[in-house]
């Protein structure tokens, strides 16, 4: 049999600066069979934690890296073949892996960069090359790096850009108003900056509210729209996630906040939280932030300004992506939308928990409209 | 700066009610009814006067703990005053200060201090200030004779002309740092001889002489403001209390205390000059005379009815926030 | 992103910031820039150490002070003019010199708000270089700032990161009470992070936990926490896991975060290179022996110094401060002699 049945499941590179990650957990026995989607092995790195998901089905032939090691990346964690493999073919595999480190080189152009918009500056991130390029919208309290595990699959196919909101990040804290409006005028600003005509829109939680008044205000600009776990649909909102947010002040009282975003304890990094208290930090940060709050979800419930009818009534195509144990924003703001995808074992942060399935429901809904570049390396 | 008949009866209302502030607390004290110690200014007069009537609120002055004088000659209230060193919770300071740190940043009296020469640098400071940002407000740190050996003055000196700052150095001069008499202490004889050692002009004035004093802090005063840089006074006075209240006063000359009272009280002094001039008729400095006492007797009053301060008042104000 | 810079480039960006932002701001110290009436360069030296280097160049002689050899002075000065409507940062270049000044900070900066019924506010930060390890002697090497701590009315903060230092000396410009901030001369550069070029705050009375941990609750302080770090990765290849704690600001000192550590661990070291009678080391013992007896597990263990002046011989200083293998050994202690 040739090499081609025995893959290798490496630790994987999730933003620029991660250079290697540590085991925390099998899921699988050594010898199990395991299907396509499903989470073999949480690793984490300094800055973020996740499970591991396998993209071709067989058995667990080996699983290399013990709980607790820490491997670099690119570095072996497993090898999955089918039971037809011999073990000396195995072994032989195993002999001539080397760690891919071309790989990494190659996802280097991940530098954040600043650029003027307007009167303030706003942080992004680039990757990947395409006609339409793929824009990114982070939530209340998020940054680009809400985007982490979703970045490197989708632009080895399309141009993508993920952005920090204004008081976000490392953007500026002027947000105007603190609206859907002046959020919209931000990244519109910033699509004008990058001469970006079109682009498809993908919008997390408050950056789906976002998206659906860009596409509202300027549809010309939005070739499509990804809505995950959408604020804008509904009236509920957890409330005690946002006053918490604002409020907390140290690492420990985050980590109760940021843990309302997941289903899994597991996700939360120390180093995570701790970006965010910098962030909270920042001179002028906690105003910007009470700000936007207050405009969109004011007394700890959604504003109401017409995003659900203004996306019912736009020509634009949609689609609507929730897990089903989304705490934050109920995922049955959904029901009467089309496209929409519900995920089990996923909360708020849905594109972190499940990002295969989650690039790969973004992936199969805008290539169909067109715009892709073919990709110079086989998938 | 001449001085009109307003002045003349602000000048001596001033030094009478210090006179009767004094006294009056000498008998508060004895009775016991004052806690801590007490220094008293009496005799002194016309130093804190005769400079502080070229001052107004926005200008500071630092004081020593000796300073009750010029916490009154700056504009500060005799009842807040006489709240304060009974140790009343609406004193000046809340009672949490006492007669030796008593002041009033509203009229910028930056405070008696009980440490010699330590209210000295901090006038430099508030000149500093005054300077960086832009304002024409001078500072004015008493100091005593004792306090004029001490190492921060010395440095504050010379600081203040190499940075040429809007000081004016007033060394009350009555001859005594406790028991020790400021013409062993003093190396070189006289306060004034330290000016030039120090980059500036030094005066010496008779101050038991409202005028002669006035007139050099006048100049003195307009020199700072006007960028000239600092200046220093040496006032010759004499205390007709001992240092503190309790001083049995063994080291003074037997009738020295009598002939201070005497020839050299700079009310009897004021007094002779304006009526001798014909300024001001003796009947309206009487008037002024009575009113003092009369104030000083209702600040008593007042403070021997007040309330101490609550328990709480114990842990307030250490910090702005803590 | 990540925008690593020295602990020296931190201050000196905070330096800017904040008298950038408010010109009330001003520096005085001796040669803090240097060459004052010198005919050769001024700002020649920017601090003995080179910390306030440009200062002057870019905010002008009457916000930028040099000052003649007389702390008790420009100290006295410095707290005048923050009452007076100053911010002033005033540098006591050594805090060994603090014998000469300790006057203006004791009795009047401390003690002005209390004693005049607070009526008044002294926002005023003195800066002093502290700490061991450049060989400088007994009268260059000391870490003092128990003797800071211990008067109420002053805020004392020792940050040990370039992030802590920066944020915590925008705080302390910004606080109204007298601050004293504690840099240590050693970790100018060899202390190196992640620095946000934007201007931030550290709030002051807050720890940090450095390194989460279940086993030993290490409170280390300075230069120390770096020590604490080295010797909590050999540690942990003994199976040992240590909690670390950096008080940030020993005064006010967050308690309720050193507490709660303990209640976790049970054992507690402190680490700590100043002198140890009547130091942090023993404050913080007394604290938790008084409040978390119940928690311990074992005998709370110090690391310190000897009760001695600080030697000059590289070989002698070396072995009078704490190390990581002294802390190790510390540990080792406290775990093995557990009680229940």
């Amino acid at each position: 049999m040739t090499a081609d049945s025995i893959y290798a499941i490496t630790m994987p590179k999730w933003g620029m600066a991660m250079e290697e990650g540590a085991v925390v957990a099998w899921h699988v026995e050594e010898g199990a069979p395991i299907a396509v989607g499903e989470e073999i092995v949480d690793v984490e790195s300094t800055k973020a934690a996740s499970g591991i998901e396998a993209k071709q089905a067989g058995l667990l032939r080996r699983r290399i890296a013990e709980v607790g090691d820490v491997v670099p990346v690119g570095g072996l964690l497993a090898i999955v073949a089918g039971a037809e493999i011999s073990d000396d073919a195995i072994q032989e595999f195993l002999a001539s892996f080397e760690t891919a480190t071309a790989q990494s080189e190659a996802v280097d152009s991940q530098l954040p960069r600043r650029v003027a918009v307007g009167d303030r500056h706003l942080n992004y991130v680039e990757q990947g090359v395409g006609e339409v390029p793929i824009v990114l919208l982070h939530g209340f309290g998020g940054n680009l790096n809400s985007w982490l595990f979703n970045r490197p699959e989708l632009a080895a196919r399309h141009r993508v850009i993920a952005l920090d909101l204004p008081g976000h990040g490392e953007s500026d804290e002027k947000v105007g108003a603190g609206g859907a409006a002046d959020l919209a005028a931000a990244v519109l600003g910033i699509m004008d900056a990058l001469q970006i005509g079109r682009a498809h829109l993908v919008g997390h939680s408050m950056g789906g509210a976002v998206a659906i008044a860009i596409a509202a205000d300027q549809p010309a600009r939005v070739r499509s729209l990804t809505l995950v776990a959408s604020a804008g649909l509904g009236p509920e909102i957890d409330g005690a996630y946002i006053s918490g947010f604002l409020a907390a002040k140290r690492r420990k009282d985050m980590k109760a906040v940021i843990a309302r975003l997941f289903a899994k304890e597991v996700m939360v990094s120390d180093r995570m939280l701790e970006d965010l208290i910098r962030m909270k930090r920042i001179d002028g940060a906690e105003t910007a932030l009470c700000r936007i709050a207050e405009s969109f979800f004011p007394g700890g419930r959604q504003i109401d300004s017409g995003l659900r009818a203004a996306l019912l009534g736009s020509p634009i195509s949609y689609q609507v992506i929730w897990g089903r144990e989304d705490g934050v924003i109920p995922w049955r703001h959904a029901d009467g939308l089309a496209n929409v995808a519900t995920l089990d074992g996923a909360g708020h942060m849905v594109q972190m928990e499940k990002p295969s399935a989650v690039n790969r429901l973004i992936l199969d809904f805008i290539e169909p409209l067109g715009g892709m570049v073919e990709p110079a390396t086989p998938t | 700066m001449q001085l009109n008949r307003d002045d003349l009866m602000k000048a001596y209302r001033l030094m009478r009610v210090i006179r009767v502030f004094e006294e009056r607390v000498r008998d508060e004290f004895e009775a016991g009814r004052i806690p801590g110690f007490v220094h008293l200014y009496a005799g002194q007069e016309a130093s804190a006067v005769g400079v502080c009537m070229h001052l107004d609120d926005e200008d500071y002055i630092g004081s020593t703990h000796r300073g009750h004088g010029h916490c009154i000659a700056k504009g500060c209230d005799a009842t807040a005053m006489m709240l304060e060193l009974f140790a009343r919770k609406d004193g000046l300071c809340h009672g949490k200060g006492g007669s030796m740190h008593i002041a009033d940043f509203d009229k910028g009296m930056m405070g008696a201090n009980s440490i010699v020469g330590a209210a000295v640098p901090l006038a430099v400071g508030a000149a500093l200030a005054a300077k960086t940002l832009g304002k024409r407000t001078v500072a004015v740190p008493f100091c005593g004779d004792g306090g004029s050996n001490q190492g921060g003055v010395l440095e504050s000196l010379n600081l203040a002309s190499v940075w040429k700052l809007p000081v004016v150095f007033v060394f009350e001069n009555n001859g005594y740092a406790e028991t020790t008499a400021a013409g062993w202490a003093v190396s070189c004889g006289d306060i004034v001889n330290r000016a030039p050692a120090f980059g500036m002009p030094g005066i010496q004035v008779d101050g038991f002489d409202f005028f002669a004093v006035h007139e050099a802090a006048g100049k003195a005063i307009d020199r700072a403001r006007n960028g000239g840089g600092p200046t220093l006074i040496e006032v010759k006075v004499g205390r007709f209390f001992g240092h503190h209240e309790g001083d049995s006063q063994t080291y003074r000359a037997k009738d020295e205390v009598a002939e201070l009272r005497r020839d050299h009280d700079c009310l009897k002094i004021f007094r002779k000059k304006v009526e001798g001039a014909a300024l001001l008729e003796g009947e309206q400095l009487n008037e002024i005379d009575r009113q003092a006492v009369a104030l000083v007797d209702r600040a008593v009053e007042v403070a021997r009815a007040s309330d101490p301060p609550e328990p709480a008042a114990l842990f307030q104000n250490v910090y702005v926030s803590y | 992103m990540a925008r690593i810079l020295t602990m020296r480039k931190a201050l000196s960006e905070a330096f800017h910031q904040v008298m950038a932002e408010d010109p009330t701001v001003i520096m005085m110290g001796e040669d803090i820039a240097g060459g004052m009436g010198a005919p050769g360069e001024l700002d020649a030296w920017g601090g003995d150490l080179g910390i306030t280097k440009g200062l002057i160049g870019k905010f002008g002689a009457h916000r930028v002070l040099d000052t003649p050899i007389s702390e008790t002075a420009y100290l006295g000065a410095a707290v005048g003019a923050a009452t007076a409507g100053l911010r002033p940062i005033a540098e006591l270049m050594f805090v060994d010199f603090m014998g000469v000044c300790f006057d203006p900070l004791l009795n009047q900066a401390a003690k002005f708000r209390y004693m005049f019924g607070g009526k008044t506010k002294t926002p005023l930060v003195i800066r002093t270089q502290f700490g061991a390890g450049f060989r400088a002697g007994a009268q260059h090497s000391q870490s003092l700032y128990p003797l800071f701590a211990h008067i109420p009315g002053l805020k004392c903060v020792i940050p040990a990161t370039a992030y802590d230092a920066k944020g915590l000396m925008i705080a302390a410009v910004r606080d109204d009470d007298p601050v004293i901030f504690f840099e240590h001369k050693v970790m100018y550069d060899e202390v190196s992070d992640d620095v946000p070029e934007r201007s931030y705050t550290v709030p002051l009375g807050e720890a940090n936990i450095v390194v989460e941990g279940d086993d030993v609750t290490i409170v280390a302080i300075g230069r120390m926490v770096h020590f604490a770090i080295k010797a909590a990765k050999q540690l942990a290849k003994e199976g040992i896991s240590c909690e670390i704690i950096d008080p940030r600001t020993i005064s006010p000192l967050d308690e309720e975060t050193i507490l709660e550590s303990v209640e976790r661990t049970g054992r507690l070291v402190i680490v700590d290179e100043a002198y140890p009678r009547c130091g942090m080391a023993a404050d913080i013992s007394s604290i938790v022996a008084e409040k978390g007896f119940h928690a311990l597990r074992a005998p709370i263990r110090k690391v310190t110094p000897p009760h001695t002046p600080i030697p000059f011989a590289p070989e002698l200083e070396d072995l009078y401060l704490p190390s990581p293998e002294k802390i190790v050994a510390a540990v080792r202690e406290t775990v093995g002699a557990a009680q229940r």
